[in-house]
């Protein structure tokens, strides 16, 4: 008796080790990129480096070229994900949106270099030049099935008797969906919605085949842009030192728009 | 074919044989003609006919299962929102159709009002705004208007003097008696002509059951009331009419003191006795 619970004990106790163990494990690489990255990026920071060009040593035109491209993106792909997700949740018991569903779970997965070469064949081609905007649309591919995905399962949650009790009050079904489940539904939605911005602000595949980059600032959105994520790894693959920690001070850049939006996120939806 | 061709004929001969000639009752407010329904093959309801008068309660009991709930989500059109669901026959509202083709099930919903089994206020609603839902939702009222109207509404759910200082406050806030007497309000402030409850104190201890079932009497003054219960108490104490379901089928329809000192059927019978049930 005794024995055999001291082996369950054991057992338990070895469980709870080997689920320790496999977090240390998986922190670590996460912990040493983050700890690299401040150390090496850190010394770059300064006034010039966060608004100049490259030829003054800064990388102004990637940060705004990314904050460009994010709020195009979204422009673009929040409005579509969230009505297509609000389709699916609302009014999605049919076989069209049951293969709507398919194909956008398969659209989540799907590499973004394809995402990037489709767009390069679509838009870079016909335009007959790398752009912001095919950079925007190519990001918007990446954005939508995600948004769509997170507002269906964010709509699901809500309890259908606020639906029925909205309905029983003679309330049409755009505005049950506008005015009692879209609220309800709200902290999930902006969630969502705001870790999938904070995801595709770090894309770079799709970037490579789209913007090309840009030395300079703002141009139009027809004209090559530069991109935080495209302005590391192009400086990675240079061979000066002096370039590259720019590559380091660029990364810590966009590891901390990320994570700011992460953090808003999180008090924006704490307190309620 | 050969085959297909009897069972279509089979079909039709026993829906036919399920009919029955129904006359229209000119003095009811609400009244159903062979009503069947389904959730996918499962026929739940069988040929129900039931005429509701205005200015009474009307109280339908019945086993778990027996359809009652189903029956009374036909009469404002919400039975059809379910996915499989269907039905078939007439439920005639002032001697108007509402299955009718150009009727709209929304028009419907806003003069027969409904309050479900669990409380269910708008929870990032306040309570005022839980009032005022249907009819801003509707496109119906504004301001001083509206405050009368909600105040009006909460006096007739004896809600208003427990949340008279709180109208701010969240509708979920508040225990679950006064949010079931919130949606109730809510479901007055639309002015309906018929209000359905289905078991609306189930969800509610004895206290607040007893609010609301003094609530229900008060509210035939100026509605008609159809309510669900599992309680036969409940029945007794509150309804002037009784119908009792069985298996899909109205067993007995009559005034709830018949139905209660002296049914006719041995199934009304051995229900309220607790024989089974």
């Amino acid at each position: 008796m005794m024995n055999s619970y001291g082996f369950r004990k054991l057992k338990n106790n070895l469980f709870f080790t080997l689920c320790a163990i496999c977090v240390i494990i998986a922190i670590i690489p996460l912990a040493s990129i983050l700890f690299e990255v401040t150390i090496r990026g850190a010394p770059q920071l300064s006034l010039t480096f966060l608004t100049g060009t490259s030829a003054n040593g800064g990388i102004g035109p990637a940060i705004q070229g990314t904050i460009i491209l994010v709020c195009l993106t979204s422009a673009i792909g929040i409005p579509i994900g969230i009505l297509s997700g609000i389709y699916l949740s609302e009014f999605g018991n049919n076989k069209y949106a049951q293969n709507l569903r398919a194909i956008n779970n398969i659209i989540t997965q799907f590499p973004s270099i394809i995402i990037g070469i489709t767009i390069y064949g679509i838009i870079v081609l016909t335009l007959s030049s790398y752009s912001a905007i095919a950079g925007a649309i190519a990001l918007s591919f990446i954005l939508i099935p995600i948004v769509t995905r997170t507002t269906e399962e964010s709509l699901k949650l809500v309890p259908n008797t606020l639906r029925e009790a909205s309905l029983a009050l003679g309330v049409h079904n755009w505005r049950t969906t506008l005015n009692i489940v879209l609220p309800t539904a709200k902290n999930g939605l902006l969630t969502g919605t705001l870790l999938a911005v904070a995801r595709i602000a770090g894309e770079t595949a799709p970037l490579i085949m789209t913007i090309l980059g840009n030395r300079y600032f703002f141009q139009g959105l027809n004209q090559p842009i530069a991109a935080l994520p495209l302005e590391i790894y192009k400086n990675a693959l240079q061979p000066y030192p002096e370039i590259q920690a720019q590559g380091w001070g660029a990364a810590l850049i966009l590891i901390l728009i990320v994570l700011i939006v992460n953090i808003t996120v999180r008090i924006a939806t704490r307190s309620k | 074919m050969t085959t297909t061709i009897p069972t279509t004929i089979q079909e039709q001969n026993n829906i036919e044989q399920s009919q029955q000639e129904v006359t229209i009752d000119q003095t009811a407010k609400m009244q159903a003609i062979n009503v069947n329904a389904w959730f996918g093959s499962k026929q739940i309801l069988k040929t129900v006919n039931l005429a509701v008068k205005p200015n009474t309660v009307t109280a339908i009991i019945g086993p778990s299962g027996c359809g009652k709930s189903t029956f009374l989500r036909c009469f404002n059109r919400m039975h059809e929102l379910a996915p499989n669901a269907k039905m078939n026959g007439k439920i005639l509202l002032d001697r108007e159709n509402i299955y009718d083709r150009q009727t709209d099930p929304v028009q419907i919903r806003r003069r027969v009002g409904m309050v479900f089994q669990k409380p269910n206020p708008f929870p990032t609603m306040s309570i005022y705004d839980n009032v005022a839902a249907g009819l801003k939702l509707t496109g119906a009222k504004k301001g001083k208007q509206l405050d009368d109207i909600v105040k009006h509404s909460l006096e007739q759910a004896t809600l208003w003097d427990e949340v008279k200082d709180d109208l701010k406050k969240s509708g979920t806030s508040i225990s679950g008696g006064q949010q079931q007497r919130l949606c109730i309000a809510r479901a007055i402030a639309l002015q309906p002509e018929v209000i359905l409850m289905d078991e609306p104190c189930s969800a509610l201890d004895p206290i607040a059951t007893a609010k609301i079932e003094k609530l229900v009497v008060d509210l035939k003054q100026d509605y008609t009331v159809v309510i669900v219960t599992h309680n036969m108490q409940q029945a007794s104490r509150i309804s002037d009419y009784t119908a009792f379901m069985y298996m899909g089928e109205l067993a007995e329809f009559g005034e709830t003191k018949q139905i209660f000192e002296n049914p006719k059927n041995k199934l009304t019978e051995n229900y309220i006795t607790g024989v089974f049930g």
